[in-house]
C-alpha cells in the first residue's frame, strides 16, 4: 500500500499513471455535466423568486466550490512539498493554481449575472460571497505572480507554497469579516445557505453539476501536472528516452 | 577542544546547473581546508552550503558528526562568516556596528584596543563606516571575526580589497587561529601559503 | 581559541539587538520615517480634492479615507524591511546568527513597527480633525490603528521577506499583502464608522486583538521560514 504512494511520487510513475486515470475522471465529469445542464435548464422547476435567472447557479456553485477546493489542494500539496520535499507535490500545486484562478473568474461572472437581475446592476459590493471571491481570484494572482518572478523552480516552489499556506488561513479569515461586514450594511445576499431547503428537482442538477465539475477539474488537473512533470523533468533521462522512443507517448 | 567538520556525497544544483557533484571532506581542528577555483564556479556556493544556508541535493554537512541541520544554534553558534559583502552598516561607526555583534554570538575577552590596534583601525572608532575605505572596512569585518570566540572561521575571498600588508595579516590571524585549535574554510581564487595543514579542493 | 565556557547570549537578546540596530539606523536617517508620514497625509488630502469637501461626505468617509491611507503609507515602508540588509549582506548574517531566526525577525517587525505604523497612530487625530471626526471617536480610531498596524507590520514582514530581492519586488510585495490586509482594513475602518454612528463597536475590536496576537504568534515563524527560502 505504501509502495503504492511512494511510487506515486515518482514523476515517471506518475506521469503513466495519470494518462491512466485521466479518462475516468473525464467521462464521468462530462456525463455528469450533461446529465446536470440537461436537467437544471429544462427539468428542474421554476424559482418562485428569481424565475429562470435562478438556472446560473448549476454553473456558478460548482466553479464557486471548485475555487476553493483548487486553493485547499494547492496549499496542502504546497505544505506536503514543503515538509516532505516531494517535488511532485509542488508540481500538482504549480499546476493547480491557473485551474483554481479560473474557475474563480468564472464564479465572478456568473455571479455577477445572477445577481444582475436582483441587483439592477453588473456588480454588487454587498455581497458577501462575491466579494470574498474577487479577494480570492487576487491571492491567487499573487500567487502566480510570485511564482514567476522566480526564476529558480526550486525557490519558486518553496516560496509559493509558504505564500499559499498563509493565504489559506486568510481565505477563513476574509469570509468571516467581509460577512460580518455585508451584515453591518444590510448587503444584499445571493444564495442564503442553511435557509429553506431545495426543491429535490433543483437540487439533484446541482449535486451532479458540482460533482461533475470536480471530476473535470481532477482530470485537468492530472493532464495539467503531467505537462509540468514533463517540463520539470525535460533533462532527465526517462524524458529523454520516452520522448524518443518510437511510441513517444 | 577538538571539533570536527565533515560532508560526505554532497551535490549542488543551482538553477540548472550541477556546480558539483559527490564532493566529500573531513576538517579537524588546527586545519584549513582551501576551496579553489575560479570566479563563478561554486566557491560560495559551497560556502553558503557549509554555513548550512543552501539546500543540498544530496548529503549534508556534520559538525562533531550531527548533521548541520538538526542543530543550527549550535552550529552558528561556533562559527563566524566573512562574507563578500561584509554585512556591517555603512551609517554605524565600528563601535556600534561591533555592539550589534556582541548580542548574538559569544565573544572572546580579547580586548578590543589590542585588536584594533593589530589591524590598524583603532583611529577610525568613530566615522560611520560609509566614509571608510573598502579596505578599511574589511579591516572591520575582520575585527568582528576576530572579537567573535568560535571555532570555525568561514572566510569567502578574505584578500578582497586589502593590500599586500592586509592580506599578510589574514594569513597571520589564519595562522594564530589554527594553531590555538580553531579551523578555517576558505575560499580564494588565488594563491595561499600557510604554515599548517591544508585540504585543497578545487572546483571548476 | 578560549577554552572557557564563553557566555552564550539569550534567546531574546538577539530581538533587543536587531530592534535597536534598526532604530539606530532610523535615527540617523530621519527622512525614512518622515516620508511614509507624508504619504499618508498625502493620501488624506486627495480624497477631498478628487470628491469634494462637503462637510457631511467627509465626515462619513472619514474612517474609511484614513485607514486607507495608513494601510497604503504601511505598505510603502514595508519594502525597506529587508532590502537595505540583503544589499550590504547583514540578511545573510542573520541567516547564520546563532539566535532563532523568527526572533531576529520579530526585532526588525518591532523597529518597523515603531518607526511607521507608530508615528501614523501618533499624527493620525490630525488627519481625523481635518475629516471632522468627533473627538470622542478619535480614541477608537487611534487603537485601531495600534492593532492594526501592528498585524499590518506582522504580515508585511512575511510580504517582505518573499519578494526580498526579486525583480520589481516592490509591486510583487502589494500584490501579495494587500489580500492579506483587506480584512484588517475592513475591521478597522468599520469599527470606527460604527463608533462615530455611536453603535456598539467592541466585536470590532476585539477581533483586530485576536488578529495582533496571531499575528504576533505566527508571522515571525513564516518570515523566518520565508527568508530562509528567499536567501538560497
Amino acid at each position: 500500500m505504501w509502495k503504492f504512494f511512494h511510487q506515486l511520487a515518482s514523476p515517471p510513475h506518475f506521469y503513466r499513471l495519470a494518462a491512466v486515470f485521466s479518462p475516468w475522471f473525464a467521462l464521468p465529469g462530462i456525463a455528469l455535466i450533461a446529465y446536470g445542464v440537461y436537467a437544471g435548464l429544462f427539468l428542474a422547476p421554476m424559482d418562485y423568486q428569481q424565475g429562470d435567472a435562478f438556472r446560473i447557479i448549476y454553473v456558478h456553485v460548482p466553479s464557486a466550490y471548485l475555487s476553493l477546493m483548487a486553493y485547499m489542494i494547492m496549499a496542502i500539496s504546497g505544505g506536503i512539498g514543503l515538509i516532505w520535499r516531494i517535488k511532485l507535490s509542488h508540481a500538482v500545486a504549480a499546476a493547480a493554481a491557473p485551474l483554481g484562478a479560473a474557475f474563480t473568474f468564472v464564479a465572478l461572472v456568473t455571479g455577477s449575472i445572477w445577481g444582475r437581475p436582483m441587483w439592477g446592476t453588473w456588480w454588487e459590493w454587498g455581497d458577501p460571497r462575491l466579494t470574498s471571491e474577487l479577494i480570492l481570484l487576487f491571492l491567487y494572482f499573487g500567487y502566480m505572480a510570485l511564482r514567476s518572478a522566480i526564476d529558480d523552480t526550486a525557490k519558486a516552489d518553496k516560496a509559493s507554497a509558504v505564500l499559499a499556506l498563509v493565504g489559506v488561513v486568510n481565505v477563513v479569515i476574509v469570509h468571516f469579516s467581509v460577512e460580518w461586514w455585508s451584515s453591518l450594511h444590510q448587503g444584499q445576499t445571493l444564495l442564503k445557505k442553511g435557509g429553506p431547503a431545495m426543491d429535490p428537482g433543483m437540487l439533484y442538477p446541482l449535486l451532479a453539476m458540482i460533482l461533475g465539475f470536480t471530476f473535470l477539474f481532477g482530470s485537468l488537473l492530472l493532464r495539467r501536472v503531467r505537462t509540468e512533470v514533463l517540463f520539470r523533468e525535460r533533462r532527465t533521462r526517462w524524458v529523454r528516452e520516452m520522448v524518443l522512443s518510437p511510441e513517444g507517448s | 577542544m577538538t571539533a570536527k567538520l565533515s560532508a560526505d556525497n554532497l551535490t549542488l544544483i543551482r538553477g540548472e546547473r550541477c556546480l558539483f557533484e559527490g564532493l566529500g571532506f573531513a576538517l579537524n581542528s588546527g586545519e584549513l581546508l582551501l576551496l579553489e577555483g575560479r570566479n563563478g564556479c561554486g566557491k560560495t556556493s559551497l560556502m553558503r552550503a557549509i554555513a548550512g544556508m543552501l539546500s543540498l541535493e544530496t548529503g549534508q554537512i556534520l559538525w562533531n558528526d550531527v548533521p548541520v541541520l538538526k542543530q543550527r544554534q549550535t552550529f552558528h553558534g561556533a562559527l563566524v562568516w566573512l562574507a563578500h559583502r561584509t554585512g556591517l552598516k555603512g551609517d554605524l561607526n565600528m563601535l556600534e556596528n561591533l555592539h550589534f555583534e556582541e548580542s548574538l554570538r559569544p565573544q572572546s575577552d580579547r580586548e578590543h584596543e589590542e585588536v584594533f590596534e593589530r589591524l590598524g583601525i583603532e583611529r577610525l572608532r568613530r566615522l560611520p563606516l560609509r566614509s571608510l575605505s573598502a579596505g578599511q572596512q574589511r579591516r572591520v569585518a575582520l575585527a568582528r571575526m576576530l572579537l567573535a570566540d568560535v571555532p570555525l572561521w568561514l572566510l569567502d575571498e578574505p584578500f578582497t580589497n586589502l593590500d599586500r600588508e592586509g592580506r599578510k595579516l589574514v594569513m597571520q590571524l589564519v595562522e594564530e587561529h589554527l594553531a590555538a585549535g580553531g579551523m578555517c574554510v576558505m575560499a580564494a581564487h588565488q594563491d595561499v601559503e600557510i604554515n599548517a595543514p591544508v585540504t585543497k579542493i578545487h572546483l571548476q | 581559541m578560549n577554552e572557557s565556557i564563553a557566555q552564550q547570549p539569550g534567546i531574546f537578546s538577539g530581538l533587543w539587538a536587531t530592534a535597536r540596530r534598526d532604530l539606530l539606523l532610523a535615527w540617523k536617517r530621519p527622512g525614512d520615517v518622515l516620508n511614509p508620514l507624508f504619504f499618508f497625509a498625502m493620501v488624506c488630502t486627495l480624497f477631498p480634492l478628487a470628491v469634494g469637501p462637503s462637510a457631511a461626505q467627509l465626515e462619513f468617509s472619514g474612517p474609511g479615507v484614513l485607514w486607507v491611507a495608513a494601510l497604503l503609507a504601511t505598505l510603502l515602508s514595508l519594502n525597506s524591511l529587508f532590502l537595505g540588509d540583503f544589499e550590504d549582506g547583514s540578511l545573510d548574517q542573520l541567516l547564520v546568527s546563532p539566535q532563532p531566526l523568527p526572533v531576529l525577525a520579530l526585532g526588525k517587525t518591532l523597529a518597523h513597527w515603531l518607526t511607521s505604523g507608530l508615528p501614523l497612530v501618533l499624527v493620525s487625530p490630525i488627519l481625523a480633525m481635518t475629516y471632522r471626526m468627533p473627538w470622542s471617536v478619535v480614541p477608537v480610531m487611534m487603537l485601531t490603528l495600534v492593532l492594526g498596524t501592528i498585524s499590518l507590520s506582522l504580515l508585511g514582514s512575511i510580504g517582505a521577506a518573499l519578494t526580498v530581492g526579486l525583480h520589481r519586488g516592490t509591486a510583487l510585495l502589494s500584490l501579495l499583502i494587500l489580500p492579506l490586509a483587506m480584512p484588517v482594513l475592513l475591521l478597522g475602518a468599520n469599527t470606527v464608522s460604527l463608533a462615530a454612528g455611536n453603535d456598539i463597536y467592541s466585536t470590532g475590536i476585539w477581533a483586530l486583538g485576536a488578529y495582533a496576537i496571531a499575528s504576533l504568534s505566527l508571522a515571525p515563524y513564516a518570515t523566518a521560514a520565508a527568508l530562509r527560502i528567499s536567501n538560497e
